[in-house]
């Protein structure tokens, strides 16, 4: 069985020194080689951003699609094999900006992904705009005079949207993320693992010192049930969304896949296309 | 006695009110007979309320189009009578419900015959007034001398399963209407069809015959999102495909659509969408990402009136150049355009071979008339359905990959056409990337190799002309050479006869193949012909425009625009030509 080295690959990362990214994706091979997976039996699909390089910075089947659309694109995937353990991955403006639809529909519609959010808040490849996903007030290129926007809430939307697994990690705590990714991989049906995951070079408010200071571990409440989903929306309202573990999971919904009329066991993309001369006569019959 | 061999027919009304269901069990039971039916209806975006109408021509020959003029109307309101009256013929009747009083307006043809009889009023004494319906098609029974129970099979399968009762009294509802036009005891002679030749054909639409061409092509996943005219494909695939372990899945946009479908592509399956001119511009920026990535997909445009939203419901053929050049940077793709719902079934089928040996999008589209008219068509022929998956990797090619190297997915051969894998292969792990790249699919954007990439793309349609570009009939040296796309087909086909017949020596190009273009081909009509007119359904000449980009050249070619939400029709056709030569206009 593959370990962490299979999925390691000799491609140099592009990002900066001390990009939180890194840890991501450190993470995602940890959690991927202690999974029993082979490297080709995983795909890993992007967005763009520096964070939707990632797809190229692991051993497995990577595909880096347009801004915004991982997600319609993995589920693409996943429909086509099932077997395949699918990631898609991006960064704060992929998934809650240009992407947000995607996100809140590939949340509800629930397909067994796992989606792995590097939130900066900040445009870090088009160099230092701001993101859907800053504060209020936040100086960026776009907002010389202070962020006039409100800072949208992955995790509420997400809650509301239906997500069947909520976790946030942080790219100093690589342990903990690979755990949190794990589940989410293990987790049958969409899985959201929002990484706070500093832009050292763009965003010099949301540090790594600023997370440390701010964010809120969920280990420290130990009555904390995850299961419970007004507990989870509560919580993260609460910890103004900087709250960190295993937010929210619900186990018991059936992932999209095996609610599909029809859908076999098998993966569509092995199935035998071609339709019988039979098949071909009833189906043409039924317009005469 | 005289019989006819068509006949032209119209059920109009509030829309809700049944009217589709009245055309459909007439036109079905009409084919089933071995009439040829061409059946267009005029709808609005509403559901309830509106004016509607269904307008069938009934054949003993096949036809492709609407008839100019109209022989029977059935009104279930005034305001039907008022909006569609113009069209009889002289002597054309007009049969309304005597519950609204009816009468017939002033710009109507000469001995123009109404009948006013109680549809609503002999409904409710058989059952029910919804039955209204069941009278009106017992008056054209009568008026065209068919049996009373010549749509007995087809409302036995409507309501069979129901009950009986139900059955009977529809049954009985349609005898009170012929009895009541019996009653009339008017002269119907000039009404009386020519019996058909028995012969097995289907009736369909446009649409139907695409997704049923994606099932037989062994297309197993279509994400799509809802818009006219296209939801029909959706809609015949969502029932048909949990039978052969598909999935159709109603995305959130047609963004989500397209993307869905590239993935789904990537991931081994042969996939499609089908959407109209707003979604196709949705779908643009990931027809690049599939042109960029050599990902076979193919997308349905159904085109209908633009632009912005438009005329949701109305015929045009104005996205051509949407399609063609639509998206940003160069990407090789094939657009097919059928004109017959035969040729939309074999289009598809080809269209995912195609998109398969060539790794690249495949647009086919159609247009409002031709998605939506319901036409007799020759059964399809199962033979002819092979798939082929391109180039895909061989066993022995992936397992010489060695331990921690990538497949060339991108890797440049002769034909610019490169082995695919799937994910889950092992040995065929590589990159993807919208990004340019190199063989295994890294980026790298180096100027050298974008020539050489873009090249790769591009020439794989280096001088191909692809089978069935064109259709040609008429005369060899024809002192007018019509060009048509799409559903024109069958107007422009009829209009050439009619000249031919009056011994004008004509010539019509049907054009199924856009990109890439048959310049060859088309340029060797033209120059067999005096004059070139090139016909169809929009403002700005985009066909015309296109023959001029490809280079063709004539030293009398004029446009021929229609633009007012309706489709050709064949007088229309045959006006222009004769007005196009000063000799013929005697
Ligand atoms: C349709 C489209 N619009 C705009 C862009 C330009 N663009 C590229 S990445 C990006 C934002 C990146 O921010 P984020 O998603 O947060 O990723 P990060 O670089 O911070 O990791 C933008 C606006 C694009 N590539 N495509
Ligand atoms: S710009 Fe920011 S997000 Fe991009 S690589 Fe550098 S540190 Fe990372
Ligand atoms: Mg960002």
């Amino acid at each position: 069985m593959a370990t962490v080295k299979e999925f390691r690959n000799e491609v140099r990362p592009n990002w900066c020194p001390g990009c939180g990214d890194y840890a991501v994706q450190a993470a995602i091979q940890r959690s991927l080689g202690s999974l029993n997976l082979e490297p080709e039996q995983v795909a890993v699909i992007s967005g763009i951003g520096c964070s939707g390089r990632i797809s190229g910075y692991i051993n497995a089947y990577g595909f880096h699609g347009v801004h915004g659309r991982s997600l319609p694109l993995a589920q693409g995937v996943k429909l086509a094999n099932r077997d395949l353990t699918v990631i898609a991955a991006g960064g704060d403006g992929d998934g809650f900006g240009i992407g947000m639809g995607h996100f809140m529909h590939a949340a509800r519609r629930n397909m067994n992904i796992t989606y792995i959010v590097m939130d900066n808040q900040i445009y870090g490849l088009t160099k230092g705009q701001h993101s859907p996903t800053s504060a209020f007030g936040f100086k960026a290129k776009t907002t010389p005079a202070g962020n006039i926007e409100n800072a949208v809430s992955p995790l509420q939307i997400a809650l509301a949207a239906g997500v069947t697994y909520l976790a946030q990690g942080f790219s100093h705590d690589v342990n903990q993320l690979t755990e949190l990714i794990t589940k989410g991989i293990q987790h049958k049906g969409f899985s959201l693992i929002n990484v706070f995951s500093p832009c050292v070079t763009y965003n010099k408010v949301n540090t790594y010192e600023w997370y440390k200071e701010h964010i809120v571990p969920l280990d420290q409440f130990p009555e904390y049930d995850p299961t419970n989903k007004k507990a989870a929306t509560t919580k993260v309202i609460e910890t103004d969304g900087l709250c960190t573990g295993l937010i929210y999971e619900d186990n018991d919904r059936p992932a999209f896949e095996d609610l599909i009329p029809g859908y076999q066991p098998t993966p569509v993309a092995d199935l035998d296309i071609h339709i019988t001369q039979d098949q071909f006569e009833k189906f043409m019959s039924e317009f005469a | 006695m005289h019989m006819l061999q068509e006949l032209s027919w119209k059920v109009g009304g509030q829309q809700g009110e049944g009217i589709d269901s009245t055309g459909k069990t007439f036109a079905t039971s009409l084919n089933r007979m071995g009439y040829f039916i061409y059946s267009y209806r005029h709808f609005s975006s509403r559901i309830k309320g509106g004016h509607t109408n269904d307008r069938v021509r009934i054949s003993t020959v096949r036809k492709n189009s609407l008839a100019d003029e109209l022989d029977i109307l059935l009104a279930f309101d005034q305001e039907t009578i008022n909006l569609n009256a113009h069209e009889l013929r002289e002597g054309g009747i007009v049969i309304a419900d005597s519950k609204f009083s009816p009468v017939l307006p002033d710009n109507v043809a000469q001995n123009v015959h109404l009948y006013s009889i109680p549809f609503t009023k002999l409904a409710e004494e058989n059952g029910a007034a919804i039955m209204k319906n069941m009278v009106a098609l017992g008056t054209s029974a009568y008026v065209m001398g068919l049996s009373p129970d010549f749509c007995a099979p087809v409302i036995q399968n409507m309501f069979g399963r129901k009950s009986q009762k139900i059955v009977d009294q529809n049954m009985a509802a349609i005898r009170a209407g012929f009895d009541a036009m019996s009653g009339q005891n008017a002269d119907f002679s000039s009404f009386q069809l020519a019996p058909a030749t028995p012969d097995h054909h289907l009736l369909m639409i446009g649409n139907e015959a695409v997704a049923f061409g994606a099932l037989s092509a062994g297309a197993r996943v279509m994400p799509a999102y809802p818009i006219t005219p296209a939801s029909d494909i959706m809609e015949y695939l969502i029932k048909k495909l949990p039978s052969v372990g598909g999935v159709v899945v109603q995305t959130e946009d047609e963004i989500a659509a397209l993307n869905m479908t590239i993935g789904a592509a990537y991931g081994g399956t042969r996939a499609l969408t089908a959407t109209s001119g707003p979604g196709l511009a949705l779908m643009m920026e990931a027809m690049g990402l599939a042109g960029m990535t050599e990902t076979p997909v193919v997308i349905i445009d159904t085109q209908r009136g633009g632009p912005s939203t438009g005329l949701p419901t109305k015929h045009e053929q104005s996205d051509m150049f949407a399609a063609l050049f639509g998206n940003h940077g160069e990407i090789p793709k094939v657009v097919l355009t059928p004109s017959t719902p035969e040729e939309c079934f074999y289009a598809t089928v080809d269209a995912f071979n195609y998109a398969e040996k060539y790794q690249c999008p495949v647009i086919i589209l159609t247009d409002l008339a031709l998605s939506l008219a319901s036409q007799s068509v020759t059964p399809f022929d199962y033979n002819y359905v092979e798939i082929d998956r391109g180039n895909l990797a061989t066993p022995e090619a992936l397992a010489a990959v060695e331990p921690g190297k990538m497949f060339k997915r991108y890797e440049r051969t002769e034909d610019g056409i490169s082995p695919r894998v799937f994910p889950g292969q092992k040995g065929g792990i590589h990159h993807v990337t919208g990004v340019e790249h190199n063989e295994i699919g890294r980026p790298d954007e180096a100027t050298n190799n974008h020539i050489k990439m873009m090249d790769k793309r591009l020439n794989k349609f280096a001088d191909i002309e692809l089978p069935g570009s064109i259709s040609y009939n008429g005369d060899n040296d024809p002192e007018v050479l019509v060009v048509g796309v799409g559903s024109s087909v069958g107007a422009i086909d009829e209009a050439v006869t009619r000249l031919r017949n009056q011994g004008i020596k004509v010539g019509h190009a049907q054009v199924k193949v856009l990109s890439p273009f048959p310049a060859k081909s088309l340029q060797e009509y033209m120059n067999r012909a005096e004059r070139v007119i090139v016909a169809e359904s929009n403002a700005t000449g985009q066909l015309f425009h296109l023959m001029q980009l490809h280079g063709l050249q004539h030293k009398a070619m004029t446009s021929f625009l229609k633009y007012d939400g309706t489709p050709f029709m064949p007088k229309e056709v045959e006006a222009h030509l004769k007005g196009a030569v000063p000799a013929w206009q005697q």
